[in-house]
């Protein structure tokens, strides 16, 4: 018995979440060392293809010009190093890893497709020929089941980090993959919800939902806070402007209750509520975890987050556990 | 009393059949109430030196001007945020009368509101871009809230919150004017009364608004004429003067979902408007012989008479239950059914009832009016009119 069997029998071996999430620090993929050392030619070609035109990659008078002991790869070439190539990847090598494992699982849950949806690197020095880089993948969260655009699904968010041969950290990717049940399996797609408009006055406020942060404008210089944003304050026509985070606390200000006409993204009948938070500001918002007649203005309201689809994720709000139903 | 107070009258109204499938363009509909208009105050086309409309509408002054056989214009103007322009037209057209920069203008608005683009069906899938007032749906449409209707209704409910009102207090605002409507052969609802039951009876669209609560979509066109005072009082009809007209935005306003501001369950925009119309006429609410109040859903109506000062806050559902806006009340409003009734034209129709109320014209004519007070849009910046028979 695996670690990962023996972490899910504990809760319960027919419990599909319990065995999934028993998945959460396992490393999935081992210590595994890219085929060749970075090599100029092979950024040459990677240079190239992505039309970087930097000479600090390829040309060692140019890298030496900017202090550098010689070419550097570019350092989104970290993924390149490592790949298996495209035999590997066709004929799977012999024998069960934990990836595989986690991959027949959500296969189960019937979340047979995938999409990537993030990548985030972090990276601690720049690589440069000779170096031999390996990687290994652990995974840090499987998310509860999501609709999306896609259909139903879960994102399965992976760390990865990249070493050099004498084991040292050279860079680490947090990796986001969508695994999700394709269409006419399981529910079919949902339309999406309606897209927001980003533009340079908003697009701080849904950036920072996407990373489940409920943020509020501040003035810079008198602290006044405002919601629905903009880029000057009214109290004192500073351009300048912050956001505090909010503690997620409210209470419904007003409520509707909508049934037609009926948009595919929603399930009706729909609450939409405008609420008050703690620190003074109001927003428009959905209602969850309450039937559409328990709502009542003046109810206590916590925060909650709902990933409509991959690009969009939206704060909405819960009654206060003990109120409501 | 200001400038404009009186130099300005209403000469000529003119309007398309009231429909849901007008089968022509719209800027054939334009170009049908307009010719209308300009007929009804005994004029020509080559008069016409002005024309107001809507930014919302689609047929701009050019495409009128050039295909109604107008010559050259001096003067053309357009109002925004939707049917809160209805009666700033008037306004536009007055102030350009009263400063000499043009002798008769035309307001206007036509559209295929039904078989073309439907207002009711809301936001959520408009053509996107970036500016502000596309943004400004980003913070409503993700969450489902995308139609008029559903905009309204959260004003509502915080307004039966803070008043005691009910859902039967707007449905009587609904009956009174398919009661109107009933005997107004233009109207949709022409000889179809609802009762209060039917009304609660109605399906539900956005909670607390019922169907009934809601004014129909409408294709079709309205104009009216403008000119000054003293040439009205050559032409056919008895002029009506626009003893006041203005235009009104609160703080902190939002096109339909001003809900950030401390109190949610008044029309500060309508507060500004009323103020002004009293101001500038010299008269106040109870010189009102008759009112045309907007009724693109019922429950504001019931704010707007708060505002302009016929009643205290919270009140109307007592005016109103109290008989004051049927033909016999003491404010006999919509006659002509309002946009619930008669038709939606984006409030154009109702300034159209207001000259036929202070003409002596309606079919529903409550008695002799001297004064009526007009609104235009509410929830979205607007506009309003008082209209008096000439002294």
């Amino acid at each position: 018995m695996t670690a990962v069997e023996e972490r899910a029998g504990a809760a319960g071996a027919d419990d599909y979440e319990a065995r999934l999430q028993a998945f959460t620090g396992v490393e999935l993929v081992p210590q595994r060392r890219g085929s060749d050392p970075v090599n100029v030619p092979m950024i040459r070609h990677w240079v190239e293809a992505m039309g970087e035109t930097d000479p600090v990659h390829t040309d060692d008078d140019a890298a030496r010009a900017t202090g550098r002991s010689g070419p550097v790869a570019p350092a989104s070439m970290a993924q390149a190093w490592v790949m298996r190539g495209y035999a590997a990847s066709v004929a799977p090598a012999a024998g069960h890893s934990p990836f595989d494992d986690l991959a027949e699982l959500l296969a189960e849950g019937g979340y047979t497709s995938v999409v990537a949806t993030d990548s985030e690197f972090t990276f601690a020095r720049e690589l440069v020929p000779g170096d031999e880089v390996s990687v290994s993948e652990v995974l840090e969260s499987i998310s509860p089941e999501k609709r999306t655009g896609l259909g139903v699904g879960r994102f399965v968010t992976t760390v990865k980090t990249y070493r050099d041969a004498a084991g040292e950290v050279v860079a680490t990717q947090r990796w986001r993959l969508l695994r999700f049940r394709p269409p006419g399996r399981g529910p079919e797609p949902r339309a999406l919800r309606p897209r927001p408009a980003i533009n340079r006055d908003n697009a701080f406020w849904f950036d920072a939902a996407r990373e489940h942060r409920l943020v509020i404008q501040r003035c810079a210089a008198c602290g006044t806070l405002r919601h629905p944003p903009g880029p000057v304050c009214a109290a004192c026509g500073s351009l300048e402007q912050d956001t505090v985070e909010a503690a997620g606390r409210g209470a419904v200000h007003s409520f509707v209750v909508n049934h037609h006409p009926k948009h595919p993204a929603f399930d009706y009948p729909l609450v939409v509520a405008v609420v008050e938070l703690t620190e003074g500001t109001r927003l428009i918002t959905n209602l969850v975890g309450i039937a559409p007649e328990e709502v009542a203005i003046g109810l206590p309201v916590v925060l909650d987050w709902l990933d409509a689809d991959p690009e969009l994720s939206l704060p909405v709000f819960r009654p206060v556990a003990g109120k409501g139903t | 009393m200001s400038g404009l107070s009186g130099a300005a009258a209403v000469a000529g109204i003119g309007a398309t059949e009231f429909s849901k499938e007008s089968g022509r363009s719209e800027l054939q509909l334009a170009c049908e109430a307009v010719l209308a208009a300009v007929a009804d105050a005994g004029l020509t086309p080559a008069d016409v030196d002005g024309l107001v409309t809507f930014t919302a509408d689609t047929n701009s002054e050019i495409h009128v001007a050039r295909n109604t056989g107008m010559g050259d214009l001096s003067f053309f103007s357009r109002i925004g945020y939707g049917g809160g322009a209805a009666c700033a037209t008037v306004q536009q057209g007055a102030m350009a009368i009263a400063t000499g920069v043009a002798d008769v203008v035309v307001c206007y608005r036509a559209f295929n509101e039904r078989s073309g683009e439907r207002y009711g069906l809301g936001q959520a899938d408009r053509a996107m871009d970036i500016g502000a007032d596309r943004a400004a749906y980003s913070w409503m449409t993700p969450y489902g809230l995308n139609t008029p209707a559903q905009w309204v209704a959260m004003f509502a409910r915080r307004y039966m919150h803070e008043y005691g009102a009910t859902s039967e207090d707007f449905g009587r605002v609904a009956v009174i004017d398919r009661a109107h409507a009933a005997t107004n052969p233009a109207a949709w609802f022409y000889g179809r009364p609802i009762t209060l039951a039917e009304h609660q009876a109605s399906r539900w669209i956005a909670e607390p608004l019922h169907l009934l609560d809601c004014c129909q979509e409408t294709d079709g066109g309205q104009a009216v004429v403008l000119v000054s005072a003293e040439r009205a009082a050559d032409l056919p009809h008895p002029p009506v003067v626009v003893r006041a007209a203005a235009q009104g935005s609160g703080a902190d306003q939002h096109m339909m979902t001003s809900y950030y501001r401390p109190s949610i369950s008044g029309l500060p925009e309508m507060g500004v408007v009323g103020r002004q119309l009293w101001a500038q006429s010299g008269l106040g609410p109870s010189d009102m012989d008759a009112a045309v109040l907007y009724d693109h859903f019922t429950p504001l109506v019931l704010p707007q008479l708060e505002e302009l000062g016929f009643c205290g806050r919270g009140e109307a559902r007592h005016f109103i239950a109290e008989g004051n806006l049927a033909l016999d009340g003491a404010l006999p409003t919509n006659t002509h059914g309002g946009q619930l009734g008669e038709a939606y034209l984006h409030g154009m129709n109702g300034i159209a009832e207001g000259v036929r109320l202070v003409r002596g014209t309606s079919v529903n004519q409550p008695k002799r009016v001297d004064n009526v007070v007009v609104t235009a849009g509410t929830g979205v910046p607007t506009s309003a009119l008082v209209l008096g028979a000439a002294q």
